[in-house]
């Protein structure tokens, strides 16, 4: 050490310090990639374009015609299944409302199965956008009331009611979205656009009627089972780690049809039409029936109306 | 790197700032070996919560212990008391100006410091929340669609950014201006300081608002949300900076932290009361109306139909809170601080449950249709947040080394003019001239 100066040493050690630093800072940025490794294979299945996409309303038709195409090869790609995704439009002049027979529902859940098959539900949860609640003669007490039943129907002293999307008027998901990514159309119906949601189920907690759904994990269905006639904003299979929700089976009743759950119930206890047609049979049941209009006190202004036969 | 005389102020205030990062940089990864075995630690944890995260984005989140039933846990939770943290850490600085408190003036870079750990936190608990965090993009105003002003989250972005930003001027002002041994001037930081303050009140509110503005949920449905929220902010806020300033006094002895510990004490005092009467409010409200509107509070504190998860934890929360206030009442000849630190610890976990899992979780059991579907927090959600909290840590750790750095003159611009009449953080008190 005596042919160097003081200096010098000094600069020869701060020189391995910073080298030992360096190392070590490498040695944390090596274990950083390591630790984030999983997410190339979250981010391999996303392209640029799907990246990019713009807001559903924003699309013009040449954009919007090329994001259903993309999406088709993309269910073609990761389920096996040629499929049809169009765009339906809400029909000026429509409005569109649901009503539920109380009087003759035997909670048979035929609803909730159409739902689960008509609109690509995961095979894995058995999800359905219809629950139907099991409750006692004498009390619409919810905390008495029984969802996952599992016996023959309907059992003395008890009725039951389908719950779903209530369509509100005013729906509290639609404020609460903090990126516009569910709205309501011009027929009434609430829609999410799938590819814009960020996943933050601020709308499961402000919905009263427990209508939304989040994509815990990726939806799994066999390419036989899958719907083929599917829309954007409605029965398409959904991504993994966005908020789905009912839609009155848009692609269907914007084309005029009717909801997959009236379809299959067994007891015509389901009436949907257009709360401006004065002769649909929806018009008729809220004249001149008693309707009762779930969690009312709470001013959503809902479209979906429970009645009683006389 | 070299600035001639020649160059501009400008050029000269940018190659500053360089060397003060730099410098800051060496600062940061320089200490004892207790220091690099703490930043190991946290390093370690930050990691491990990263590749938790990693793989919860690719798997979904099904790997957490949340459902369509308890759509937000502990990540919410951890959100909703760390946000509390952000606030009190700035607005316990509220009584030094009303009483015209000198020294507690220079607490008030302790803790904005503590708040922009905070606010990063809370950013980064949001983020862990997202079921599609790559559309992050998606909130951000022009290319996104940002719902504001209806959305209670749309607020809550802005905010807490405004909060990040307003802090990070005032403290990186604060400590470049004397890095480079110069004055700071007033109008470039009180401002802020006295906005901050302001804002802070704010982030606390609007997040309470969140919650309580959601009909049809009756357990956050209330209006004393945002004072309770406020409330306790003024208790984990100050029981944080107390312990900080003890270890930084221990740290670095030119700071004086007695006073400043004396005067958080007394609000703690007020404020931990303050914080248990409004509970108790809540509850008498909620048990004594009973009907249906006191199922969550029935299950939070006494369990329903067999189902009990919270109830340990939110009487773990209520002895702890309660413990800390008679600690605070009683023991006041406490020259050591040993009591007091004790009531501060018990205080910080106390709100943390109170103001966590105690009020996000019991928002969601029973559910809007009244069925009761419990929660309990994965090994993912516990490494993440974890994690989230040794991130913070570990930037509030660097953070304090820095200032505690410049302000005892160990790290000073080499290219400072000569400085006269240094000024500490707000220009109160004469700090000592570098030892070396």
């Amino acid at each position: 050490m005596s042919d160097t100066t003081p200096e010098e040493h000094g600069r020869g050690a701060v020189t391995r310090r910073t080298a030992v630093k360096a190392g070590t800072a490498l040695l944390g940025a090596g274990a950083f990639a390591r630790a984030m490794a999983p997410l190339t294979s979250f981010t391999k299945d996303i392209t640029i374009d799907e990246f990019l996409q713009k807001h559903y309303l924003e699309l013009d038709d040449a954009h919007l015609q090329k994001v259903l195409r993309r999406l088709e090869k993309e269910t073609k790609d990761e389920y096996g299944a040629d499929v049809q995704i169009s765009d339906v439009r809400p029909t000026p002049g429509v409005q569109f409302g649901y009503a539920l027979n109380l009087s003759v529902c035997t909670g048979c859940r035929r609803c909730a199965d159409a739902c689960h098959h008509e609109n690509n539900h995961d095979r894995r949860t058995n999800n359905s956008y219809i629950r139907v609640f099991e409750l006692s003669n004498g009390s619409l007490d919810f905390s008495e009331g029984s969802v996952d039943y599992d016996h023959t129907v309907p059992q003395p002293g008890k009725f039951y009611m389908p719950v779903q999307c209530h369509q509100c008027d005013e729906p509290p998901c639609v404020d609460v979205c903090p990126v516009q990514a569910t709205w309501k159309e011009a027929d009434g119906i609430v829609v999410v656009d799938y590819n814009w949601c960020i996943g933050c189920r601020y709308c499961e907690a402000a919905c009263p009627y427990h209508a939304r759904r989040f994509n815990w994990t990726k939806p799994e269905i066999p390419a036989e089972e899958i719907n083929t006639e599917q829309s954007y904003l409605s029965n398409r299979i959904r991504p993994q780690g966005v908020v789905e929700k009912c839609t009155f089976c848009l692609h269907r009743t914007r084309k005029g049809r009717l909801p997959a759950c009236l379809e299959a119930c067994p007891t015509g206890a389901r009436v949907f039409g257009n709360l401006l047609d004065p002769n649909s049979e929806i018009r008729r049941v809220l004249e001149t029936k008693r309707v009762y209009v779930l969690k009312e006190e709470l001013g959503l202004k809902p479209r979906f109306f429970y009645f009683f036969d006389e | 790197m070299s600035v001639g005389t020649t160059d501009s102020g400008r050029r000269r205030v940018h190659s500053g700032f360089f060397r003060f990062m730099w410098d800051s940089l060496g600062r940061a990864t320089d200490g004892s070996i207790y220091f690099y075995a703490w930043m190991f630690a946290l390093s370690a944890l930050a990691l491990v919560g990263a590749g938790a995260w990693a793989s919860q984005v690719a798997n979904g989140m099904g790997v957490t212990g949340m459902s369509d039933h308890v759509s937000w846990g502990l990540y919410i939770a951890n959100f909703t008391f760390i946000v509390g943290l952000a606030a009190g850490a700035v607005m316990m600085v509220i009584p030094a100006y009303l009483y015209h408190d000198e020294e507690m003036h220079d607490v008030v870079l302790i803790g904005e410091m503590l708040a922009i750990a905070s606010v990063i936190m809370c950013l980064l608990f949001v983020v862990a929340d997202l079921g599609r965090p790559d559309r992050f993009w998606h909130l951000i105003p022009g290319p996104g669609r940002f719902n504001w002003p209806i959305s209670m989250l749309a607020w809550d972005v802005i905010v807490l950014n405004g909060y990040l930003i307003l802090n990070l001027q005032v403290v990186t002002y604060l400590i470049y201006k004397r890095y480079r041994g110069e004055r700071p001037r007033r109008r470039w930081y009180l401002p802020f300081v006295f906005i901050s303050i302001v804002w802070a009140i704010s982030i606390h509110t609007v997040t309470a608002f969140l919650y309580s503005g959601l009909g049809g949920r009756p357990f956050w449905n209330t209006a004393i949300l945002a004072p309770r929220f406020i409330a306790s902010a003024f208790v984990t806020g100050p029981a944080f900076i107390i312990i900080t300033l003890q270890i930084i006094e221990r740290l670095v002895p030119v700071w004086k932290a007695h006073g400043p510990i004396e005067t958080l004490t007394k609000i703690m005092r007020v404020t931990i009361l303050l914080n248990l009467f409004l509970v108790v409010a809540e509850a008498f409200t909620q048990f004594y109306t009973g009907g249906h509107h006191d199922d969550a509070a029935q299950y939070l504190y006494f369990g329903t139909h067999g189902h009990s998860a919270l109830v340990p934890w939110i009487w773990t929360a209520l002895v702890l809170n309660v413990s800390a206030a008679a600690i605070l009442l009683i023991a006041r000849k406490d020259s050591t601080y040993k009591w007091l630190n004790i009531a501060c610890v018990l205080a910080f976990v106390g709100v943390w449950i109170e103001k966590g899992m105690g009020l996000i979780i019991p928002g969601f059991i029973p559910s809007t249709m009244h069925e009761i579907i419990e929660y309990i927090p994965t090994a993912t959600e516990w490494k993440i947040t974890v994690g989230v909290w040794a991130f913070g840590l570990l930037l509030y750790t660097v953070m304090v080394k820095v200032a505690a750095g410049v302000f005892t003159g160990e790290m000073a611009d080499r290219r400072r003019r000569v400085a006269t009449g240094e000024a500490t953080a707000t220009g109160q008190v004469e700090a000592p001239e570098p030892s070396v």
